[in-house]
């Protein structure tokens, strides 16, 4: 009788969440397509066909359709060639296709040098063609950049401005809401009302306000972790408001006091009683936080009040497709967008399903 | 008589309590505008010698110094920031480089678009969101319920200022214009006419839901999340078996006590409104006070910079204590504690 019970219901605490995780169809996909962009993050100098910053003379190129037949013959995949052709009467340029040279796209192939995770020393890239023909999948930008290549590389960025920002949130809210549980009171007090104080600040307003005050000379890392302590700065209060909230509520359990009775330290009721209780729902709220830091770092960056040249985000990145000319003629140079969208859509799909998981009383 | 005068006196206390922290919120406030003001290198007279560098003209060190003096900018900082704040408080926020007006000239021009815009948004997300809310938890699971999700989601996902963007570029398409701003040219600056109205009102539609779709999402999912809880409660059961008329039964008890979270998330959606006006204004040209302090935050011009700030924060903390008094009336239990 008991052991039936138990068979259903047993396992650990993490394994009945990820028995419960498994059935969130969109959730399990969106781990999926997190992975897939941690992954491009992770590779991106390998993926990327060329360096970001390899500059070429074909400004705006369309992107290169690949093609499996020439002149009517089956051949393995290839790309034409491109030309730039001038109007005889408008003098407009315009890039077309040169289907007299065919370039087959090689996999493994050398290119340009990158340093993969600030040690190996590499050239190779996942595909390419060789050298004299170009591969321009997703177009080129204004100074004939490869837009696939920074896509890819921006990802980097990107994606991990939410973890960076998400540690840092992770921190402060943890200390601050963990001490105004703790110590009730006065603390409890002034700590309510300084996040009170922190959520009349507009986000956005209060982002640019600060991401205006960065130095201009500052080098690159600087201001990638300014930006995202500034982010940081205003997703704290949601994280220590559960972590107050939660603390007041367990600390009169019957558990904790039997603990106490039994003449466990504090240590040892926070470690093994008090932190299981709630690290799941931490994780929820930090999962659901980093996408909002990725849309904030974009928006911040789209406007030219975040990261900046050469470091290339998706916000920096979009920055290229400011105003309507260059949105109907340069289509390509949107694409960034969708990466944001399906980015944070994927996190925000995480989130629920974990957070339908972390909770004991739903079935 | 004398009952409703016994209620009155716990919801008096709430209020003035509420009043206080507002006041000290907004000092608070004002610390922050104020390091806004501060943060970049260089001071107020800084960036004045610049411009008048960069017209041609130049300034001595003498005059320099004696302007320095003259505006108090060798006291120290508390001097400084009670001077500021206390001129600010009388209505004078100092003079903007940028557009070389008074900054409370420059914001009262825009203030009323801003109010406009934020409020007609605010009108607009709560009746597109709260009856799809409604919908979307009666008919949990079903096709209407899952789309409203999609939407949702998608609207959270979609950085604000990307919407702006492509609803721009489609107006641009379909109608061959562009879009942006609130007026036609031949309509700005000119006396109100039949004409006028009817081209802003051409013009809100975008701008709004803009504005409006990042919270939208929230509060759909607020609403549903809520009434879903309320509808699993005994007393929607006891009412259905007491045989109460669905329709009636869903408005008159679990809605209501719905509508409690959303009213109280009021204060928080308005400091969500006031980021979403700043991206649309931004992008879409409006002419409200966000893309006035983007303006100013490029050029360095601190002193609008932080009256901005400044001014959206205490149109929030307003927002915030007025969510809390409605609250306070909707929900005996929050003026009995």
């Amino acid at each position: 009788m008991i052991d039936t019970v138990t068979s259903r219901h047993s396992g650990s605490q993490w394994q009945l969440m990820w028995a419960k995780f498994r059935h969130h169809k969109l959730a399990l996909a969106s781990l999926g397509v997190l992975g897939v962009f941690y992954s491009i993050a992770l590779l991106a100098p390998f993926l990327a066909p060329y360096d970001s910053w390899r500059a070429s003379r074909f400004a705006f190129a369309p992107p290169n359709r690949i093609h499996m037949f020439h002149q009517g013959h089956l051949m393995r995949p290839f790309v034409y060639g491109i030309k730039m052709t001038s109007d005889a009467r408008t003098f407009d340029r315009s890039i077309t296709p040169d289907t007299s040279e065919v370039w087959p796209v090689r996999f493994f192939v050398r290119g340009d040098p990158y340093v993969w995770l600030w040690m190996v020393h590499s050239n190779l890239h996942l595909f390419g063609v060789d050298s004299g023909g170009q591969i321009n999948l997703l177009g080129t930008d204004i100074l004939g950049r490869d837009c696939l290549s920074r896509d890819i590389v921006s990802t980097q960025i990107s994606v991990t401005v939410g973890m960076v920002g998400v540690f840092i949130t992770f921190v402060l809210g943890c200390l601050i809401g963990g001490a105004s549980g703790y110590y009730g009171g006065v603390v409890d007090n002034a700590v309510q009302r300084f996040m009170e104080f922190v959520t009349c600040l507009p986000t956005i307003p209060m982002w640019m306000a600060l991401g205006a005050a960065i130095p201009a000379q500052w080098s690159n890392l600087k201001v990638y972790f300014t930006i995202t302590v500034i982010l940081a700065l205003r997703s704290w209060t949601g994280l220590s408001r559960q972590v107050r909230s939660k603390l007041l509520q367990l600390r009169e359990e019957d558990y904790v006091i039997a603990a106490k009775v039994a003449g466990a330290s504090d240590w040892r009721i926070i470690l093994t009683h008090l932190l299981p209780g709630f690290a799941s729902y931490l994780i929820v709220s930090l999962t659901l936080e980093i996408p909002r830091m990725i849309l904030g770092e974009t928006t911040l960056s789209f406007f030219g009040l975040g990261l900046r040249p050469p470091t290339v985000s998706w916000g920096v990145l979009l920055q290229d497709a400011q105003n309507l000319a260059a949105i109907s003629v340069y289509p390509w140079l949107m694409f960034p967008a969708i990466l944001v969208v399906v980015c944070v859509l994927a996190f925000n799909f995480l989130g629920d399903g974990l957070r339908d998981a972390a909770d004991p009383y739903k079935e | 008589m004398a009952r409703s005068g016994a209620a009155a006196v716990p919801l008096l206390r709430y209020v003035a309590k509420r009043l206080l922290w507002a006041a000290v919120v907004l000092v608070l406030v004002s610390f922050f505008a104020f390091l806004v003001i501060q943060l970049p290198p260089g001071d107020f007279l800084d960036s004045y010698v610049e411009t008048l560098r960069r017209s041609g003209m130049s300034v001595d060190s003498a005059t320099l110094v004696a302007l320095r003096h003259a505006y108090g900018l060798d006291r120290p900082m508390v001097v400084q920031y009670w001077s500021w704040f206390s001129r600010f408080l009388q209505g004078d926020m100092g003079v903007s480089l940028l557009y070389v007006k008074k900054v409370n000239v420059l914001i009262m021009e825009r203030l009323p678009w801003t109010l406009l815009v934020t409020t007609s948004s605010m009108v607009l997300m709560y009746v597109i969101s709260i009856p799809i809310g409604i919908y979307a938890a009666r008919r949990q699971y079903s096709l209407g319920d899952f789309a409203a999700s999609l939407v949702a989601f998608t609207g959270m996902a979609t950085p604000g200022f990307l919407l702006a963007l492509v609803l721009m570029w489609l107006g641009y398409l379909i109608f061959g214009v562009s879009i942006g701003g609130l007026q036609s040219p031949q309509f700005i600056d000119q006396p109100w006419s039949w004409a006028a109205v009817k081209d802003l009102l051409w013009h809100l539609p975008v701008p709004l839901f803009v504005v409006a779709i990042a919270g939208m999402a929230n509060l759909i999912r607020t609403m549903r999340g809520t009434l879903l809880d309320e509808l699993g409660k005994q007393y929607v059961t006891v009412a259905r078996a007491k045989g109460l008329e669905e329709g009636v039964l869903i408005r008159r008890y679990p809605v209501r006590a719905a509508l409690n979270p959303i009213i109280s998330s009021g204060g928080w959606l308005l400091a969500e409104l006031f980021s979403g006006e700043t991206v649309a204004g931004i992008v879409l040209g409006l002419p409200t006070l966000g893309p006035l302090m983007y303006r100013a935050l490029l050029a360095e011009d601190m002193y609008l910079a932080a009256s901005c700030v400044m001014i959206m924060s205490i149109l929030t903390v307003i927002g915030f204590l007025v969510s809390d008094i409605v609250l306070a009336f909707t929900d005996p239990r929050i003026r009995l504690s």
